[in-house]
This record gives structure tokens, sequence and C-alpha cells, in this order.
């Protein structure tokens, strides 16, 4: 069995920051593995650790610096990793739904896996598409928002819970070839150990550009155009309170009382 | 020009963002003198299409397939109506279920998409805003193209009101059976236990700012203190630091106390949709620019650690050692 798992780097921005042009400046952005893909990389290696003959492999689409964060992918047990760049990506700040659907889907066609995990998004632009576009892209089924994966390693069936709102879940069952995009808290991510980033230095991180896996610059055409990208104007009405933390404090614990939270 | 709206419903119920959706497809439709069509798949159509009859709504399609969501009959299901209808624009909920089906929608249909949206104009071309990052910056991103889909967040709008005695259609979608590949074989709920956040007059509520498993001991101590309850976002939670009972927001329990104190908590659009309600809410937060400070009525710019302990012996309470 071969499990395909979507990893990005997501940049996070520092509390204090600056916007240049249509972005954050790039002093205020701190880069990481997305959080809903460190889930799935743990989804992922948990059913390699389960089955015989099972090979885990990531695919990034990322700038060189990004392998940093692939990386920690593979000091947590995937097999070997692949990173997608391409000049005509640079500057593309942020890649369209369908760019980074086609660019998965041509890896996935070339790898052939029987599951491929996501994240349920990525925690700085938010789009909560990828996954489920190239599920359609190359014929998969699919589900979206899993919260708990039931599959024997070889099965043809994934039984998933789909988180919904309120507390909620729905009970599915997926037929394979199938993308599952996961959510947090399915399970508990593991650290790299200190073997595992040892490995790591060792594993295969191919990469690969457009021309490599059938593409041109044409993927990255797109009819969505980033106009603007501004701090929202504050909403905020909120008092705040002074002073060192104990006056902060005496001020929250005035208020308190007054409204009744606790007595005298 | 024409808009269309897929309606989203649960267990026999029409969810709020149904008629949301009605609200921002009606402003779309007038600027461009145009129509609005809903739509209604699955569950008690013809029950449900009376309910969407509200103000500004032309027309409400009817696809009699299923009790339940099921994206395989929905995808088949919308594209055949867009097919039918030719919409300018395609909106459908960004909701757990709207990401599961969209996506695939707008590929099958070539459709440049574009979710969560929290302000969509359409002025010659369509433009939508929506956030990043967080909510630290917004962005608005242009559409050139004739046709675009598009995902709305839920709570955006106010919820269409009124009757109207809009056309009423069944459409039948024709599904094609082989290519259900997926099947829902029923619904849980989660996160009972022994504690009903949504009952509590006070939370004391935690996030990541907490940092460690071992630290939640000071937050319990301010909760034990006031005599309130503890509650969590949702990281907490999915460390296992807390049981699942505790997370507020939308995937958690919706919550309304008289007043929520929200320790070292963002104040994420998700977490937000399940405290929004409290009457009065309180932020402890070393970022200023956190969003929880977009609702928060009273704040804390400081670090937990200090203000919390502090808060605690204000009560004469005694700090843990953490
Ligand atoms: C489909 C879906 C459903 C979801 N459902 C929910 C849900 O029901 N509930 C929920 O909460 N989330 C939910 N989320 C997750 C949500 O998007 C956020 O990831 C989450 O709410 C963030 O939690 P947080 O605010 O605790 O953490 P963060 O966003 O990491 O915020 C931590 C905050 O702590 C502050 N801080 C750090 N250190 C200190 C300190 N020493 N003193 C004071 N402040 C400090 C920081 O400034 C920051 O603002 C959902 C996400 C998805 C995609």
């Amino acid at each position: 069995m071969k499990i395909l798992i979507a990893v990005t780097e997501v940049a996070e921005v520092e509390d204090d920051f600056e916007i240049d042009g249509l972005a954050v400046a790039e002093q205020y952005l701190d880069y990481d593995l997305n959080e809903w893909d460190d889930y799935a990389i743990e989804a992922g290696v948990q059913l390699q650790e389960a089955g015989e003959d099972v090979e885990v492999v990531s695919v990034t689409i990322g700038p060189e610096r990004s392998e940093e964060t692939i990386r920690m992918g593979l000091a947590k047990g995937v097999d070997r990793a692949i990173r997608v760049w391409d000049d005509a990506l640079e500057g593309e700040g942020q890649l369209g739904v369908e760019t980074k659907a086609d660019i998965l889907a041509a890896v996935a066609e070339d790898e052939d896996p029987d599951l491929v995990l996501a994240g349920v998004q990525s925690n700085d632009d938010a789009f909560g598409a990828t996954g489920v576009s190239l599920a359609d892209e190359i014929g998969f089924e699919w589900a979206a928002v899993v919260n708990d994966l039931d599959l024997d390693p070889g099965g043809s069936v994934a039984s998933v819970h789909r988180e919904l709102e309120g507390g909620v879940e729905e009970l599915t069952d997926v037929e394979l070839p199938a993308v599952l995009t996961i959510q947090t808290g399915i399970n508990e991510p593991r650290y790299a150990s200190l073997r595992g980033i040892r490995q790591a230095q060792s594993k295969e991180i191919a990469p690969k550009d457009l021309a490599d896996i059938g593409l041109d610059a044409s993927v990255t055409e797109s009819p969505i155009t980033l106009t603007q990208l501004y701090e929202p104007e504050t909403e905020s009405d909120a008092t705040v309170f002074e002073g060192s933390p104990d006056e902060e404090a005496d001020q929250l614990a005035e208020l308190l009382r007054d409204k009744g939270v606790v007595e005298g | 020009m024409t808009v269309l709206a897929i309606a989203e419903h649960r267990r026999g119920e029409l969810r709020d963002v149904s008629f949301e959706l009605a609200t921002v497809g009606r402003e779309l439709a007038d600027a461009t003198d145009g129509d609005l069509h809903l739509a209604v798949i699955g569950g008690e159509v013809a029950e449900f299409a009376d309910r969407l009859d509200r103000e500004g709504v032309d027309v409400v399609h009817t696809v009699d397939e299923g009790e339940e969501f099921n994206h395989d009959v929905y995808v088949q299901a919308v594209t055949a109506l867009y097919d039918e209808v030719e919409p300018d624009t395609l909106l459908m909920p960004n909701s757990v279920n709207g990401l599961d089906y969209a996506p695939a929608v707008a590929n099958r249909l070539s459709l440049p998409l574009v979710t969560d949206a929290i302000d969509i104009e359409r002025d010659g071309v369509l433009s939508v805003t929506r956030e990043k990052y967080g909510s630290k910056v917004e962005t608005v991103v242009e559409v050139d193209a004739d046709r675009a889909a598009v995902t709305v967040r839920p709570g955006e709008w106010p919820p269409a009101e009124g009757t109207n005695g809009a056309e009423i259609r069944a459409f039948d979608a024709e599904i094609d059976e082989s290519a259900v590949r997926s099947t829902v074989t029923g619904f849980q709920e989660v996160g009972g236990g022994d504690v009903d956040i949504s009952e509590a007059d006070v939370l004391v509520s935690v996030g990541r700012g907490i940092e460690e498993e071992e630290n939640i001991a000071l937050v319990e101590a301010l909760a034990d203190t006031l005599d309130a309850t503890l509650s969590s976002s949702r990281p907490i939670v999915d460390n296992g630091w807390l049981p699942k009972n505790r997370q507020v927001g939308q995937s958690g329990k919706v919550v309304t106390p008289d007043v929520y104190i929200a320790i070292g908590i963002s104040g994420a659009v998700q977490h937000v949709a399940g405290m929004k309600g409290a009457e009065t809410i309180v932020a402890i937060n070393t970022d200023p620019n956190a969003p929880i400070y977009d609702l928060a009525d009273y704040g804390i710019v400081d670090d937990l650690f200090d203000v919390v302990p502090a808060l605690i012996e204000a009560f004469g309470g005694e700090p843990p050692e953490i």
C-alpha cells in the first residue's frame, strides 16, 4: 500500500508586523509545518506501522527553504519526500487552489497511491479546498474534515468520522483510492526522536520542476488576482486595563466583583 | 445575471447559513439586476422549499435525492443544476459539508473558486474579501472570469426574512448511483460527560497561550477561586489536556455565559463562533492585535503567567506553583 501525504510549509505572522505591498513584509514571517499536516503525517505513519509493506511518501509544493519542514516529516517516519518547485511558481505569492491541485495531481499520477492524506486547511491561507479539488481531479473518492480513521492497511474501504459543527460527527465509509483531509485532534502527533532526525538526513527529498511532472508554466495561470492586503480596521472598543500585572489584576478583580461574579 | 445558492440542512433542519446565502445572493443579484435561485438537495425538500421562499428569492429548486448530505450526490446535483440554470455566481456555504463538495464542484465545472468569503461585491468584476493568517490581515481577490464559485462564511450576513411567493421547481438531477462511492452510515454526538459548559454563568477559558499541560493548573485555580467553569479553545482539547466537552467553538459547544474570560486565546473564527454570544467578554493576551480584542469588552494586554496569579491573589487565593 502506498500513502501520499501533502505536506505544506506555512507562514506565521509575528504579533507586530508591517505590510509591504500585497504581502506581509518577509522579516515578520516565521515558517513552520502546517498544524493540520502534522496530524496527517501521524495518521500516515500509524498506518505504515500497522501494516507490512506500506510506503509513506510526502509531497510538498515549496521552495528549497521548505526542506527543513519536509525533514520534520521524514524524521517522524515518512519514507521519502518529493518537493515540487519551479521558477514559474516564484513570485506567485499565493498559489490558487487549481494550480495546487493540478501539481499534486501530476505527482499523484506518477506515484499511484492508494490513499492520499492532506490537512483540512493551511493555517495561513485557510482556503480549505486543496484536498477535495485534488480528489476530484484524479478521480479518487474523498472525505473532508476527518477526525477518526479506521482502515486496515491493504483494505478497500476507510471508515471515517467527519467532524461537523456543534459536536456532531458523521460516520462515513469511503471507497479507496481516496483523499482524506485530516482534522487536528485525530491523533497525537509524535515528536521526532533523535534517531529519527538522524535517519531523516539520509532520506531522499526529490526535487522536481514542472517539466519533471509533465506540466508547464500555464498551470500557474489563474483568473484570481490578489488586489488588496491590509490590516483590518480594529473594531475593538475594549476597555484595556493598564499598569503592572498586579494593578491590571486589581482592576479586573474590581470589575468581576461589580458584575457579581465574586462576592465581596 | 443569475446567482445560484445551495442551501444546507442536517437531520431535518435547514441550517442558518441557508438564509444567509439568500441575503448575500440577493445583494449580488441586485448588482446586476439579476435573479436569485436557491436549491435544496435531499431531505424534506418540499417543506424546505417553503421555508426557503424568503424575500428576494426568485426560484427555489428542489432535488429530491436522499435524506442527508452525501457529497457524491451533491456534486452531481449541483453540477447538473448549474448546467440548467447557468448562473454567473455559484454560492455555497463555507461549512464542513460545504468544504466537502464545493471544491469538487468547482473543479468539475472548471470554475475559479474562492472560499470563506466575508464580503462579496460585483462591480464589473467579482471581488471577494477573505482573511489570511488567522484574521490578522484581510485580502481582496478579484476574479477575472465570467463565472465563479464562492463559499460564504456562516454568520457574516443577516438571514433573509419574510415570505415571498418564489417559484418552486422540482429538478431531476439523474444521479448516477455507480458514482456514489461513499456512504454515510450514521451520526454521533460527542462531548457529553460530567460538565455542560453551555449551562455555566461564568467561564474561564484557556487557549494555546498556556503552553504546557502542567500550567492548566493555574487557570483551574482561577476558575475555582471565581467559582467558575473551566473551558478551552480547541488545541487544548486536541492535546488531550482537557476533555472534548470543554471545547468552545464551531465544532465544540456554543456558550452564552454572563462572563467569558479568554486567557491566551487568539479568537480564531471557529472559536468565536462558539462564544460571541457571551454577555461580557474579558481577554488576557500578550498580543494587542489578537482578533479576540475585536469582541472583548475588557482586556489585559499582558503575560497571563503574571496576570492570572495576581488575579487569584486579588481574591485572597493562592496561585499554584507551576
Ligand atoms: C473545521 C475547523 C473547526 C474548528 N473548530 C474549533 C472549535 O470548535 N474551537 C476552537 O477553539 N477552535 C476550532 N478550530 C481551530 C481554530 O482555527 C484555531 O486553531 C484555534 O481556535 C486556536 O486556538 P487558540 O486561540 O488557543 O490558539 P492560538 O491561535 O495559537 O492563540 C494563542 C494566543 O495566546 C496568546 N499568548 C501566547 N502566550 C501568551 C502569554 N504568555 N500570555 C497571554 N497570552 C499569550 C497569543 O498571543 C495568541 O493570541 C477549528 C478549525 C477548523 C479548521
